[in-house]
């Protein structure tokens, strides 16, 4: 295995922003948005392919290419194993749909946002791939540049405000991190992740680190408190910024806890599954709440997204087989039904300017195709038997409940709240009498919204009936995660005695 | 005098500065000959300076001057940021009619000083080099003689720095008298115990030191000076003279008073600290660019400084690497300051800047990787300077002055995405000229773009720098 089929699929997408950033820029100009489209879709390809020759049987990381970068110190090493390959497949699935999204509805500086995506998805790739701390962090950080622009150039009305809570609050929790990404390389001697796997973190380094670790990643999740952020970025981000946010940047954060604060720091993770129950528990409920309460539609999604990523940390913090593997289907369910959510809105967002739930009403009658499609999604939202949203939920509450009978019955309230207030939603907007006459003029889904929705709705519903796929990737490598964990608190608490 | 060679560069330095001087009394109309030459004698001196770069240890003088990869390094820094700026700078002098011969002079002799500062290893030549080099930037700052803020700059800049170089001066004849020699490898031998004179002579030398790279608590001339004069001076005060002073610090910390560093090592924490913090939260409500520059910089320096606190190669290594990116960022930030040019007048308020990105998308792309540069966010060039500081301050376990000095970054982000709010996200006005000149271009090209590709491969300039050995 020669071909570096990692980083050119981190490269591919930067090598299309620089044909496309060399291109005239003209409203004629199709090139940039063929060009974007053929690279996006061919790097989907290249994912799919990878998934394909991945081997599943084994736990080890695979594909791996180790560079040296910086001399002596750092070296660029990237790798994927079962868990990681998920999310790469994911963010080259999702980006294709957001540049169709894109062309066709952003009507200024199209080039710009094109270059931003494909930007984007080359971070993103890469910090999924990434097997080394001072790399990940790269292309963690790296990722705050063009979702800022994505927020503050092609936003809606308070977009400066938006974009500067995102970036600030972001670089807030990340800083911490590179302190203790530092650290690691002083305690350890190396930031290689596979290394680190093998020779541990000293114990008594571990709750400060892992605090570090979780500023950051509870920042992007995003968990209660810190949550802030999400709403506000995602009612002005344009509809492809909400679901690029949506969609993948918030599993950036939950792979983080599933390869790092896990991985490297067991006795810590151990020590504050209590304060992420916690907080877990309450971004489900007060969240959901909160969720209920909102006129603004896109707030009201950005909401429960942050209700369900409670779910993702709940589940992960199980540290049990089957709660972990139903975080990474509940972040892939979510990826999938957030983004088509937010495309959801944007539709008619596009057609009416106006996101407030009390202007709609009625839909169903002057929209059908859309009604059904928007049902699909609300339906995986809330978790329905038959879509990826319920194979996610059940397994995190079975994880919980093996773990703690008390968590589990208030995990299972988030989940009576989310159905009352998607479906709550659905019937505000799609059900009742047109109140509004302009609404009778509205024009169903054109070619490429019903491309786009179809594309998730399929995934979405064939892996909630069928996930046998995504079990069979990530059930060896999860089972070697869980295994090297309480190997290494056996290790730990037989010192301690 | 066996070792002559080895001061070639600044020989052909002052012998070109006074025959440029002779040309330019002598023959009229001779300021673009005399500036062109200026930078052809600077190219010169890079060729020598390069052909000298594998000397190591060598002394002249009876030990009062030192060759060594450290100053070696750091002339060659002095010399491309001289090329760099006398490139980009020449419209701006001739559309502010400030293009006389006087200027290039200056320059040149301000670069001789910081040579003799950087290699001198004795107080004598290193308080000489310093005020040959101070002497030609109070003339340099005032240059724009009609105008009231450019003199304003030249006399408050001449008042502050004549203080601290008394004080400075006053250090020196401190340590003098409690150690007994001036050389600073044999006060390194002389000293055998902590004495509270030499205490306070390396206080008053720091002191000096610090008004001269603008840290905190002696930054304050620093924003009117750099708002004050013209441009093409401001972004000569960002650049050189801070790469000297460092080397100074560098060599006389490190080399007579290493075995002091209970005695300083709290002194450049503090002062280092006052930096960032300050730096930071001061730049917040500035609206001059000019003037955010000029906070932005002591912030910066406060940066450089946290790797001097440490006490160990590694953190000369990286205030070497810091100083090495913050010049390519500052180069690229000025240079296109010098294109917001319209109709013959320079704009430098952060308003001016508004839309640009619709107007000008190239400069504004500029900007915004030197801007996001400067902020430190990945994975640009700023990233790794700030990196390498604070891998050398960790190895320490100085984790307060990491955990602040990544706080003020935090802080220090936020002013400048105001300024990339600026560009890209408000409304546009009216367009710039597009009509400028070669130098101009290749430096604001050249920077950017090293600043945008560094990540790729940093080694090279690690390993450059990882030759320079002090302890």
């Amino acid at each position: 295995m020669n071909f570096p089929i990692l980083s050119s699929l981190i490269l591919l997408p930067l090598i299309g922003s620089f044909f496309i950033f060399f291109n005239k820029s003209s409203e004629k100009n199709r090139t940039i948005k063929y060009v974007s489209i053929f690279i996006t879709f061919s790097n989907f390809l290249l994912s799919l392919y990878l998934w394909y020759i991945f081997d599943k049987s084994i736990s080890d990381f695979q594909f791996i290419e180790d560079r040296e970068w910086i001399s002596g110190l750092i070296n660029y090493k990237v790798g994927i194993d079962g868990i990681s390959i998920l999310f790469v497949v994911l963010t080259a699935f999702i980006t294709p749909l957001c540049v169709i999204s894109v062309i066709s509805t952003i009507k200024y500086r199209l080039k710009d946002f094109l270059i931003a995506i494909l930007i984007m998805e080359s971070l993103m790739i890469g910090v999924f791939c990434s097997l080394d701390l001072v790399v990940f962090y790269l292309f963690f950080e790296g990722g705050l540049i063009p979702m800022f622009l994505i927020i503050g150039i092609w936003g809606g009305e308070r977009r400066v405000y938006s974009a500067f809570k995102f970036f600030l609050y972001t670089l807030l929790g990340s800083v911490l991190m590179l302190v203790a990404i530092i650290s690691i390389y002083w305690i350890a001697g190396t930031t290689d992740v596979q290394e680190l796997y093998k020779i541990g973190i000293d114990q008594k380094y571990q709750n400060l680190l892992w605090l570090a670790f979780f500023s950051s990643f509870a920042v992007k999740t995003p968990m209660w408190p810190v949550h802030t952020w999400l709403p506000d970025a995602h009612v002005e981000a344009p509809t492809a910024g909400s679901v690029l946010l949506a969609a993948i940047l918030l599993k950036m954060a939950g792979y983080g806890f599933i390869r790092f604060s896990i991985g490297l720091f067991p006795v810590a993770s151990e020590y504050f599954v209590p304060l992420v129950y916690v907080l877990s528990i309450i971004a489900i409920i007060y969240t959901s709440l909160v969720a209920l309460m909102q006129d603004d539609m896109k707030k009201l999604i950005a909401y429960s997204s942050v209700a369900h990523m409670g779910f993702v940390t709940l589940g992960i913090f199980t540290m049990t087989q089957q709660g972990i593997e139903g975080s990474i289907i509940q972040m892939i369910s979510h990826g999938l039904i957030s983004a088509a959510l937010f495309l959801c809105v944007g539709v008619i967002y596009d057609r009416r300017h106006t996101r407030q739930i009390k202007d709609y009403g009625g839909l169903v009658s002057v929209m059908p195709k859309y009604a059904i499609l928007f049902m699909i999604f609300t339906l995986g939202a809330v978790g329905l038997p038959g879509t990826t949203g319920f194979v996610g939920e059940f397994l995190i509450l079975l994880g919980a409940f093996k773990k703690s009978f008390i968590v589990a019955i208030f995990a299972s309230i988030g989940v009576i709240l989310s159905a009352a207030y998607m479906l709550w939603l659905y019937r505000r907007v799609v059900f009742g009498k047109i109140v509004n006459a302009d609404l009778k003029n509205i024009v169903d889904l054109n070619k490429s919204e019903k491309i786009i929705l179809w594309t998730l709705a399929i995934p979405s519903i064939f892996y909630g009936f069928y996930p046998e796929p995504i079990f069979n990737t990530i059930d060896v490598s999860i089972n070697s995660l869980i295994q090297t964990y309480n190997a290494n608190l056996d290790i730990y608490f037989a010192g301690k005695n | 005098m066996e070792n002559i060679n080895l001061i070639t560069s600044e020989i052909f330095i002052s012998l070109s500065l006074m025959s440029l001087l002779i040309l330019g009394v002598f023959k009229n109309n001779s300021s673009s000959i005399v500036y062109n030459l200026s930078i052809f004698t600077l190219f010169l001196s890079l060729l020598i300076n390069l052909n000298l770069f594998s000397f190591n240890n060598f002394y002249l003088f009876n030990g009062a001057y030192k060759v060594d990869h450290l100053s070696n390094f750091m002339k060659v820094l002095i010399i491309v940021s001289g090329i760099f700026v006398m490139l980009s700078s020449s419209k701006y002098l001739k559309i502010n009619k400030i293009f006389k011969i006087e200027y290039p002079i200056l320059l040149l002799s301000s670069i001789l000083g910081m040579f003799i500062m950087i290699s001198s290893n004795d107080l004598m030549v290193f308080y000489l080099g310093l005020e040959l080099q101070s002497l030609a930037l109070y003339v340099l700052a005032s240059f724009k003689r009609n105008d009231q803020l450019s003199s304003e700059s030249g006399l408050k800049y001449f008042v502050l720095s004549a203080l601290s170089s008394g004080l400075l001066l006053y250090g020196c004849s401190l340590i003098y008298g409690f150690s007994g020699s001036t050389n600073f490898d044999q006060i390194s031998n002389n000293i055998s115990e902590v004495q509270y004179g030499l205490t306070l002579g390396i206080v008053f030398i720091l002191v000096g030191l610090a008004f001269k790279i603008s840290a905190v608590p002696f930054h304050m001339w620093a924003p009117d000076v750099y708002q004050g004069s013209p441009t093409s001076v401001t972004i000569f005060f960002a650049i050189l003279p801070k790469i000297a002073a460092l080397s100074v610090f560098i060599r006389f910390l490190y080399v007579p008073f290493i075995n002091l560093i209970d005695q300083w090592q709290t002194i450049i924490i503090f002062v280092s600290i006052a930096s960032m913090v300050f730096g930071a939260v001061a730049a917040i409500g500035q609206k001059n660019l000019k003037r955010l520059m000029a906070y932005s910089s002591i912030s910066h320096m406060g940066f450089a400084l946290a790797g001097l606190a440490v006490g160990t190669n590694e953190g000369i290594q990286s205030s070497i690497i810091y100083i090495s990116i913050y010049l390519l960022m500052n180069l690229a930030f000025f240079s296109c300051l010098f294109m917001l040019r319209r109709n013959g007048i320079y704009y430098e308020n952060l308003s001016d800047l508004s839309g640009l990105s619709k107007n000008h998308p190239i400069l504004a792309l500029c900007l915004l990787i030197s801007l996001f540069s400067l902020a430190g966010i990945p994975p640009l060039a700023g990233f790794f300077a700030k990196f390498y500081i604070f891998l050398a301050v960790i190895k320490e376990e100085m984790y307060f002055l990491a955990i602040v000095g990544l706080l003020s970054t935090v802080v220090a982000a936020f002013y400048y995405l105001r300024v990339i709010k600026t560009i890209y996200f408000d409304s546009q006005t009216e367009k710039f000229d597009i009509n400028h000149d070669i130098g101009l271009k290749i430096s604001l090209l050249v920077s950017t773009v090293i600043i945008l590709i560094y990540f790729i491969y940093p080694s090279p300039l690690q390993a450059l720098i990882s030759k320079i050995v002090i302890l």
